[in-house]
């Protein structure tokens, strides 16, 4: 990275006899620093985040202008995709505009999920934050496998492009949804599905990857003194989060390549006897089974949702610890109901399958379990919410993101309590409802947290700070429009509104009957509603330009920092230079302490460091390595 | 590195490691000659897998145990599986479950 | 910069990183594995009553695959022990066997999956069938010049310009006689193999035992297709491993012997997985 490259000739000094001076190439592309690693993750997911964003913000004008050219970019869409964005015509024939094809929008839909989930939040709140944060705050030089840990990010871009080629091959991307249900995945002859499954398996071998190297590195390489128990909480959310990703993605994996055979070698696997396609009986042997895909998705997809928040509320605790000068309350319950939440999503996943006919016996187990589930989740907020409790608390920008988390991330648990409950969710499943509760946890929820985690650690990483004011606009306008954007599509939700609908509902649009007495269909009032939300959500990219620039300026022109550790912060991460040189530490810290001490009586200042040794004798677990 | 640390500790092990090497030959050849026969109630192969699952549960904690040292490995290693086998028995059970409920007999 | 515990282990934990690591990564494999496994048990329950096909693989190759991955499996045990011994001449001939026996398996399993797919199923319109290995084909072009073939090219197929069409099949194999109608198949002991040749058209349908051809054996493909992709990878492992050994042997004997040692875990899991692959998908 340019920033850095004053920096790392200083820390090289350190390191002269250990190895000789890297190229470009070996320091910044083909690295096997953590640090570097971490970064390349964090833009690359970063491009990808604002790529699917960019997909939803064309699905909007579908939705709030159906059938109207698309502005500044519809001839652009035409010429990469041909008639997927056909042209509009005038009555005299000419062309006026190109609008989204219904096609268009299913492939945009499935490709907007399956980026923003695989290609974005995953690899930015798992891997770049866990990769440039968690060996630092354990005291460890790196992980224990740093080619792995090149070769998962090589697998990631890999992954990603081809997700991305997939739009500009002929029939376009995949579009049965980011959950590609068979037969419908399966159908058509285009290879659009195929490149998705094929992408699927690099993205989930560098999770696999990535996963046995977090895991191992959190276990085997903790300083001396760094017991489980003195683990910052993010260490102990990224080290369950692994876990979820090691042994809940090899179903899907295994779904894939199943989908892949029906796909291409014209297997049953998820196609039943007897399917009709285009009024014909489909050439396949049959007997397969449309349901067992259900299950091997669902069993990584809700393991995955756990995935998605888990490293936000690590980032959200080492803020709001930091910015409220006291140690966080509850730091057992936050580890135990992170355990239990880990163990417990293994469980649940068939409430995302209510409306499938099971049994009741069976729906009661996973309702049951889905219950319980909530609870754990709920400590840990509480724990949080608690915490704030007495603080004195500082409202920079990192802290005000982590504040808003609290309720975003409430409102979106809260209600998933009636889709979690199978006789309400019969009339939420599939409605815009669903899209609101689950946005409101991943979008103003995990996305403010990562958010957060940016501000938090760019000087650790850059040795300047990003800009209060215009991190402070970028939070303000970003909150109004997460909520303008998503709380109307709680309504649309229950008046009826499906999901995956191209035309906004329109097709559905209530009608009054005639002898009196109820609409049918979803209220004009709830459709209208499409427009707000859609100009809310191009609001809401606006107010991503402060950040953007934000970002990039702070580098060379940011505010430099006054120390190594300008937080003031309690762990490890901050008792390094800046940037830390490779290797990290110059000496192996020990650790004498938990994570955070802040405000502890009888000391001079308000936050003591983990390595910071005691007045008296330190009790230190491990003998020093040699 | 692991628990053999020395030459004789590695050399009294090779005896259990052939001993092992000849169980699993037997248990090879046993289960062909047991899918000849039908075990259990006429009309159902409940008992035929059930025969072949024995040996080959059998023979998977063998290779385990003693090839892959399982039998004296660190806890660390025995939870990680534990969780695992957890989690694979809950995907196979509970999806089997919600599909033919019918065919998981004490759940009728 | 040193990454700590690569060779010795951690005292607590009584572990070195590889270890973790490689018992992390096979616990993904067992839920990879295990999921297609609890495919292979939800198709099979879900499949109508006397419609999975039972008989269509060999046991005795099978039988031998499985005695030789277990040799295989006993002899990177003893290429470890060997370099625990010191012995490194004697761990090159254990290595050795083990990727001997790798090639003989994943020769064995070509055999079979050709086998599969040289053995075709011809649905005749009157409803009876043929069962047997491709014989041989007769196409004409559009003259109505015929051409002999010994491969089974489709119903119709393009060469040298000429467009050709089928005009009859001869399998190896058994016919309506024996077999009786496709929906009331006889079941009988086995029957003597001779020469039926089918005119085009007669045929309704015609297919080899590919994947696609029944659930069964797309799971069969899959599960055994995936097996030998982790047994081309271990073997490849293995013998870089052991073609390129010697440097670190003399200079880092202990961090050798535990790459051995890991290389060895992951060969024991793939023919553990062997172990329950034979009777549920030949023996069941």
């Amino acid at each position: 990275m340019q920033h850095t490259h004053d920096d790392k000739h200083h820390a090289h000094a350190h390191d002269e006899h250990a190895h000789h001076e890297l190229g470009f190439w070996a320091k910044y592309v083909f690295s096997t620093d953590h640090k570097v690693i971490g970064i390349q993750y964090a833009i690359t997911a970063l491009i990808f985040l604002f790529f699917g964003f960019s997909l939803m913000m064309l699905m909007r004008w579908q939705l709030a202008y159906p059938g109207q050219g698309i502005p500044f970019v519809g001839s652009l869409l035409h010429n990469l995709l041909g008639d997927a964005a056909p042209a509009k015509l005038n009555d005299a024939g000419q062309v006026v505009g190109y609008i989204m094809s219904a096609d268009l929008y299913n492939a945009f839909g499935a490709m907007h999920g399956t980026i923003m989930v695989f290609l974005g939040i995953v690899p930015l709140a798992f891997a770049a934050f866990g990769n440039f944060v968690v060996p630092l705050q354990i005291g460890a030089p790196d992980m224990t496998f740093p080619r792995i840990n090149m070769a998962s990010y090589q697998c990631f871009v890999v992954g990603g492009v081809i997700m991305l080629v997939s739009f500009f091959i002929p029939g376009g991307a995949a579009a049965a949804g980011w959950t590609s249900y068979s037969p419908l995945a399966t159908l058509g002859s285009s290879h659009g599905q195929t490149f998705w499954l094929i992408g699927m398996v690099f993205l989930i071998t560098s999770s696999l990857l990535g996963a046995v190297n977090f895991i191992a590195t959190i276990i085997q390489l903790r300083a001396p003194g760094m017991n489980w128990m003195r683990l910052p909480f993010f260490v102990w959310a990224q080290f369950v989060t692994a876990f979820l990703l090691l042994l809940a993605f090899p179903p899907l994996e295994a779904a894939a390549v199943m989908q892949l055979m029906d796909k291409v070698a014209h297997t049953s696997f998820f196609l039943p006897t007897g399917l009709v396609v285009s009024q014909q009986i489909a050439n396949i042997s049959g007997g397969g089974s449309p349901l067992l895909w259900q299950h091997l998705f669902w069993f990584l997809g809700h393991p995955e949702v756990y995935v998605l928040i888990l490293p936000a509320m690590g980032i959200v605790c080492e803020v709001i610890a930091n910015n409220t000068r006291k140690p966080i309350w509850g730091y057992k319950s936050l580890v135990y109901s992170t355990l239990a939440i880990g163990f417990l999503s293994f469980i649940v996943w068939a409430h995302h399958m209510y409306l499938t006919g099971m049994g009741t016996k069976i729906s009661t187990f996973f309702q049951t379990t889905t219950m319980i589930i909530s609870i754990p989740s709920v400590i840990i907020l509480t724990c949080f919410f608690i915490s704030l409790w007495g603080g004195s608390i500082r409202f920079n920008t990192p802290m005000l993101f982590c504040l808003s988390f609290l309720p975003m991330f409430g409102i979106g648990g809260l209600t998933g309590l009636p889709l979690g409950f199978n006789y309400s969710d019969l009339f939420l499943h599939d409605t815009y409802y669903v899209i609101a509760h689950f946005h409101y946890i991943v979008a103003p929820g995990t996305i403010f947290a990562l958010f957060a985690g940016i501000y938090y650690w760019y000087p650790k990483a850059t040795g300047r700070h990003m800009s209060e004011f215009w991190g402070k606009v970028h939070f303000w306008l970003s909150l109004l429009f997460m909520n303008l954007i998503f709380q109307p599509m709680f309504v649309q939700g229950m008046a009826g509104l499906n999901r995956r609908l191209y035309d906004g509902g329109a097709t559905y649009a209530g009608v009054a009957n005639p002898a009196g007495g109820v609409v049918v269909g979803v209220p004009q009032f709830f459709l209208d509603l499409n427009k707000m939300i859609s100009h809310a959500a191009w609001a809401l990219a606006l107010a991503q330009i402060p950040f953007i620039i934000n970002f990039f300026w702070s580098i060379k022109k940011g505010r430099k920092v006054d120390s190594d550790n300008p937080w003031q912060a309690t762990t490890l991460e901050w008792q390094t230079p800046t940037p830390p040189p490779h290797g990290n530490f110059p000496v192996v810290p020990n650790v004498y302490r938990g994570p955070y001490e802040y405000s502890v009586p009888g000391h001079d200042t308000d936050f003591t460091p983990q390595n910071e040794p005691d007045r008296v004798a330190p009790k230190i677990t491990q003998p020093l390595p040699k | 590195m692991s628990e053999h640390d020395t030459h004789h500790d590695v050399s009294k092990h090779i005896r259990g490691y052939l001993i092992v090497f000849g169980a699993l030959l037997v248990g090879t050849v046993l289960t062909v000659w047991a899918s000849h026969f039908h075990f259990g109630r006429e009309g159902s192969n409940v008992g035929n897998i059930v025969v072949a699952l024995i040996i080959a549960l059998t023979k998977a904690f063998l290779v385990a145990g003693y090839f892959m040292h399982l039998i004296s490995e660190k806890k660390l290693i025995y939870s990680v599986l534990a969780f695992t086998g957890f989690f694979f028995a809950g995907l196979m059970f509970l999806t089997i479950w919600s599909m033919h409920p019918s065919s998981i007999i004490h759940f009728k | 910069m040193e990454i700590p515990y690569t060779v010795k282990p951690r005292p607590d934990t009584g572990l070195y990183n590889a270890k973790v690591g490689i018992w992390l990564f096979l616990a993904s494999e067992v839920m990879l594995f295990g999921a297609l496994f609890s495919s292979y048990i939800l198709l099979r329950v879900g499949a109508a009553a006397g419609t999975w096909p039972h008989g269509l693989l060999n046991v005795n190759l099978g039988t031998i695959n499985t005695i030789v991955l277990i040799t295989s499996s006993i002899t990177v045990v003893m290429a470890w022990v060997s370099l625990k011994l010191n012995q490194w001449g004697k761990f090159k001939m254990y290595q050795a066997v083990t990727l001997l026996c790798a090639l003989a398996f994943l020769g064995i399993k070509s055999a079979e999956y050709k086998d599969k797919f040289t053995h075709f199923q011809i649905i005749k319109k009157d409803g009876t069938y043929v069962d047997g290995h491709m014989h041989g084909a007769a196409y004409l072009d559009k003259d109505g010049k015929s051409l002999e073939v010994h491969k089974y090219h489709g119903l119709t197929f393009k060469e040298n310009g000429s467009e050709y069409s089928l005009k009859e099949v001869t399998l190896n194999g058994i016919g309506a006689e024996e077999l009786g109608q496709i929906n009331e198949p006889k079941h009988g002991e086995h029957h003597e193999h001779k020469n039926i040749s089918v005119p085009a058209a007669e045929i309704k349908k015609i297919e080899n035992y590919g994947p696609w051809h029944s659930t069964y054996l797309a799971i069969y493909f899959t599960l055994t297709g995936l097996h030998a992709l982790h047994v081309i990878g271990g073997a490849l492992v293995i013998f870089v491993l052991w073609a390129r050994g010697g440097k670190m042997w003399r200079t880092d004997p202990e961090r050798y012997t535990n790459r051995i040692e890991i290389s060895g875990l992951f060969w024991h899991f793939v023919d553990l997985v062997w172990i329950f692959l034979f009777p549920v998908l030949y023996l069941l």
